[in-house]
């Protein structure tokens, strides 16, 4: 493996009295495509600000494969950084720019010509050499970008929300370019991001941030399924919350009261004793929603009736907002795996079932 | 709309513009350009007879074979290089200094304030502050560092300070206004893709801000260049600037033509400097193109 790995202890960060990284301990294996996902100011580019060098923590330790690297300024780490906003050199054409670092190495001309090249080719940018920033569109740009912060051969390489600027189209591209190259030099990636789907399709693993600390490091699938609290819970896809008391259980299964709806089936491998206030959540497209009451299904599974106050078609799927009888908003997703001869069955204001296995909740949190 | 009416449209709001800039701008020019050419007459006049004898005295030798106008040129060509060299290294810390400033208005105020007080009477401060009497001597003998006053004025160094102190203004404005626009978030990329500190700045900072620099050293050298006032107190009454000697042509000898030829060569010096420079730079920039085929490696 050519990456390095990166552990980051107990990083504190304060600007003045404000407090933008509160003890974050992460740990990045070598050649893993990680991403940092939260919502805006939640501090993800002061983390990567602090790995790449810009910033010292106040607090806390950075090592670069076990060398500690807070003394070392920005251009003695083995770090290359894709900016936010390109910082691109506009005096420079795209071929200088992708040089810049070998330039200041002095290495002559014709390794840089055949090594820019190969850069060029990687990000499918030959042919663009001689233009300047300004004559290039966005994906370009983002592109020279990349070519610019590989050409060192850096042991990590740190993203920050690389694709934020451009369509949803480019950046979908972009982002399985990135993947290949990733699997093509097989350096760390870390992957700045807020947008989910974004970190979900391409991570190996993730890690959830909000108010300046890390809720939770795993699989885009562990993150997903098991999410560590409600925060990751609703950042993260959609989810239904229900609030309750647990009022028996048997093995696996427990029977949650809720405030509103009664009583909820759902299995959860942790333990919890009758009588505790839980916090429950199913995700909007493991809900089945019909017209008829569903016959014959297995006691585990939870039935609601309610209305729909709210339907929103979107090719591949239909979201529904349902009003439960008893006043509950709930969302539910609906693939179309079929072809809708008349339209969706299901509309605005109609009467309609929902139900879920037991299996498909999950309790994320005590309150 | 079309662009025949676009057209007519531009030519009829810029006609202010052309004729305040022919009125005041190119008819003096036309007049300097053709009294070069003409014959100096008694008594301050000139008479219609076309020839270059004003040129020709710009290269005449003395018996002692000086060519006095040349060595003039010369002296004159070198203080304003020396002067518009140390203005740009004051004014480029100051204008990053105010960029880098928050709240800089105040700043911006006292560097413009020196406008509000008369030319010469800024200079004449210089005078009460280095002259025989002035402060500097004053307060070096009240601390007993020397005994007599220094003659600290009428030399080079005197002349470059001022015109230092008085063009600084001109050099500070343009900097700021191109470093403020300048992204310092590119100095970051610099670093991180292993520039030092100084490289950064060098290699980045610099090329990026070339064009305020520009204007500041043209702002700067093309007054410095035919400047009079600053090297007539505060120089050497034995040495002249380009300037001066102009001034005395008009004003002491009455020779138009002479006076006219000189401030022809200072324009034909200062434009000509700047083509070449231009000329050079799109140089570089073509011999930096590079080729790459598609089916290259
Ligand atoms: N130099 C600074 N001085 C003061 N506060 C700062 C500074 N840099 C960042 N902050 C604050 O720290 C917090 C985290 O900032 P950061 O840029 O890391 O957020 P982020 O997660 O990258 O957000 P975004 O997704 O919007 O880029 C923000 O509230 C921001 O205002
Ligand atoms: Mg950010």
């Amino acid at each position: 493996m050519k990456g390095s790995e990166v552990r980051v202890e107990n990083a504190d960060k304060k600007f003045g009295d404000f407090h933008a990284l509160k003890s974050v301990s992460l740990t990045i294996k070598k050649g893993e495509f990680f991403s940092l996902l939260g919502p805006s100011g939640c501090g993800k580019t002061t983390l990567l600000r602090i790995i790449a060098g810009f910033e010292e923590p106040t607090a806390g330790m950075v090592y670069l494969d076990d060398v500690d690297v807070i003394p070392l300024p920005a251009d003695k780490r083995h770090t290359n950084t894709v900016f936010q906003n390109y910082a691109l050199f506009p005096h420079l054409s795209v071929f200088e720019n992708i040089a810049f670092p070998l330039r200041l190495k002095k290495v002559p001309f014709e390794q840089i010509k055949e090594k820019v090249t190969r850069y060029l080719q990687l990000v499918h940018l030959v042919g663009q050499e001689n233009k300047k920033p300004n004559q290039l569109s966005g994906g370009q740009k983002q592109r020279v970008a990349i070519a610019r912060a590989l050409i060192n051969e850096p042991s990590v390489l740190l993203l920050d929300e690389p694709l934020s600027a451009l369509d949803a189209k480019l950046r979908h591209q972009l982002l399985m370019d990135l993947d290949l190259i990733h699997d093509e030099i097989g350096i760390t990636f870390i992957y700045v991001t807020h947008d989910q789907s974004e970190a979900l399709s391409v991570s190996d693993r993730i890690a959830v941030m909000n108010e300046g600390r890390v809720l939770q490091i795993g699989t885009p699938f562990e993150i997903y399924e098991a999410p560590a609290d409600t925060f990751v819970a609703k950042f993260i896809g959609e989810t239904n919350i229900l609030d309750g008391i647990i009022t028996a259980h048997n093995g696996r299964f427990y029977t949650i009261e809720t405030d509103q709806l009664g009583p909820i089936m759902v299995t959860s491998d942790r333990k919890f004793e009758v009588g505790k206030k839980v916090r429950h959540a199913i995700r909007p497209e493991k809900i089945d929603i019909t017209k008829e009451k569903p016959e014959g299904l297995p006691d585990d599974f939870n039935i609601l009736h309610g209305k729909v106050s709210e339907s929103i078609y979107s090719g591949f799927q239909s979201q529904f907002y349902v009003a439960t009888d008893q006043k509950l908003p709930f969302k539910v997703y609906q693939q179309h795996e079929s072809y809708l001869e008349r339209g969706p069955a299901i509309r605005w204001q109609d009467e309609v079932f929902l139900n879920w296995d037991a299996d498909d909740g999950y309790i994320v949190e005590l309150i | 709309m079309s662009g025949n009416t676009d057209s007519r449209v531009g030519t009829t709001y810029s006609l202010p513009l052309t004729l305040w800039i022919s009125l005041f701008f190119v008819v003096p020019m036309a007049i300097v350009f053709l009294y070069s050419f003409l014959t100096r007459d008694v008594g301050g006049g000139v008479r219609w007879e076309f020839n270059l004898d004003a040129y020709a005295a710009i290269f005449k030798q003395t018996s002692s074979g000086q060519f006095i106008y040349l060595d003039i040129l010369w002296y004159t060509l070198w203080m304003a290089v020396a002067a518009t060299v140390l203005t740009i290294l004051v004014a480029l810390p100051c204008a990053y200094y105010i960029a880098r400033t928050k709240n800089n208005t105040l700043l911006l105020f006292l560097v413009i304030i020196p406008f509000w007080v008369n030319f010469m009477i800024r200079i004449y401060a210089w005078v009460a502050i280095l002259g025989q009497s002035g402060i500097l001597n004053e307060g070096l003998m009240a601390l007993g560092l020397i005994k007599e006053p220094v003659q600290f004025l009428f030399n080079d160094y005197a002349v470059l300070l001022v015109l230092v102190y008085t063009n600084l203004p001109f050099a500070i404005l343009p900097l700021f206004t191109t470093i403020e626009k300048f992204d310092f978030g590119l100095l970051e990329a610099a670093r991180d893709l292993g520039a030092t500190h100084m490289g950064s700045l060098r290699k980045v900072m610099l090329p990026n801000i070339q064009g305020g620099i520009i204007t500041a050293v043209l702002f700067t050298f093309i007054p410095i260049f035919g400047t009079f006032a600053v090297p007539d107190v505060m120089g050497d009454s034995n040495t002249y600037m380009l300037g001066q000697l102009i001034t005395s042509k008009l004003k002491m000898t009455g020779d138009y033509p002479g006076a006219s030829s000189l401030s022809v060569l200072i324009l034909i010096l200062t434009a000509g400097g700047l083509i070449l420079y231009t000329a050079f730079q799109r140089k570089q920039e073509k011999d930096k193109m590079v080729t790459i085929a598609e089916d290259a490696l």
